[in-house]
């Protein structure tokens, strides 16, 4: 269900959709840390707009959403690190969760968890590249729990989204 | 969402859990009791200090202080002039190659091991 971008209104809509994300990314900035002495653990909110555009706008549709929302978000709240880090997890989890739905083996939660945690692994590894310690391992198990469990939210708000909006009507 | 959808989720879902199970496991097990505490500001060596000995250390660096103490064979930092708090918010570590990382003062503590021996557990 790919749709022509010459549209008007996919891109109305792909603004709207970016706007929203880089809305929740500001939210959950506000949010105070679920885990004080962990940093870095977050819901993953702006990921509902990605899975909900993977789904119903495509995978070229939600890269350009994922990729406005992070250099605005590392802009506005962030530095050239954040940037780095964020790349790599949305690179990798954006990978994986296009691939993963075109096996069509799972459903979007399901999707959405693998994004999860393959969005932490590629941060972890940016960590491991940046800063050279052992210690980096124990940071990884917990984002490896963490994403499972903030995937599996950002999937079942993604799949009430997608049942519950009319997409059909953008075209 | 259908049925087989669903169960193929619960699937890979306990299979990730299950990966990070063994994870921690491996990690658990790997950990060696550290016997030195190694303090370090903006990447020159601040003092080194045995984790056996019960002992205080203000570390003052050109951007603030950190407070460590050493008890019970644990290095804690227990007060920081830092904003975020961080370090002061860490649990006390003691294991061989933990530590805790005060970013605004550019501190870092770290147990190490001297002497590793090698594995000595095989899982």
């Amino acid at each position: 269900m790919v749709i022509n971008l010459k549209n008007t209104k996919t891109i109305a809509f792909v603004g709207i959709s970016a706007t929203l994300a880089l809305l929740l990314s500001y939210v959950e900035f506000l949010l105070p840390p679920l885990f004080v002495s962990v940093p870095g653990i977050k819901i993953g909110l702006p990921n509902v707009v990605i899975i909900f555009a993977l789904y119903c706008l495509g995978f070229r549709y939600a890269a350009i959403i994922s990729f406005v929302r992070l250099i605005m978000t590392s802009l506005l709240f962030g530095n050239i690190l954040t940037l780095a880090y964020s790349f790599a997890g949305a690179v990798l989890s954006l990978t994986v969760m296009a691939i993963l739905k075109k096996t069509d083996l799972l459903s979007c939660v399901g999707v959405s968890v693998a994004g999860g945690v393959s969005h932490n692994i590629g941060q972890v590894l940016v960590a491991i590249f940046l800063l050279k310690t052992p210690q980096i391992a124990y940071y990884m198990l917990v984002l490896l729990v963490t994403g499972i469990i903030s995937g599996a939210f950002v999937g079942l708000c993604g799949a009430f989204l997608i049942k519950r909006i009319p997409i059909d009507k953008l075209k | 969402m259908n049925g087989k959808k669903a169960k193929n989720d619960i699937i890979f879902i306990s299979a990730l859990l299950v990966f990070a199970l063994i994870f921690g496991l491996v990690l658990f097990l790997s950990q060696t009791k550290g016997d030195t505490v190694v303090v370090t500001v903006d990447g020159a060596l601040f003092g080194e200090y045995p984790i056996e000995k019960d002992a205080q250390i203000e570390i003052k660096s050109k951007s603030g202080e950190n407070l460590l103490v050493i008890k019970d064979k644990t290095a804690d930092v227990i007060s920081a002039s830092c904003p975020d708090g961080i370090c002061v918010h860490h649990r006390p570590i003691q294991n061989g190659g933990e530590s805790i990382i005060c970013l605004p003062n550019k501190v870092v503590v770290e147990v190490r091991t001297k002497g590793v021996k090698g594995t000595d557990i095989i899982v």
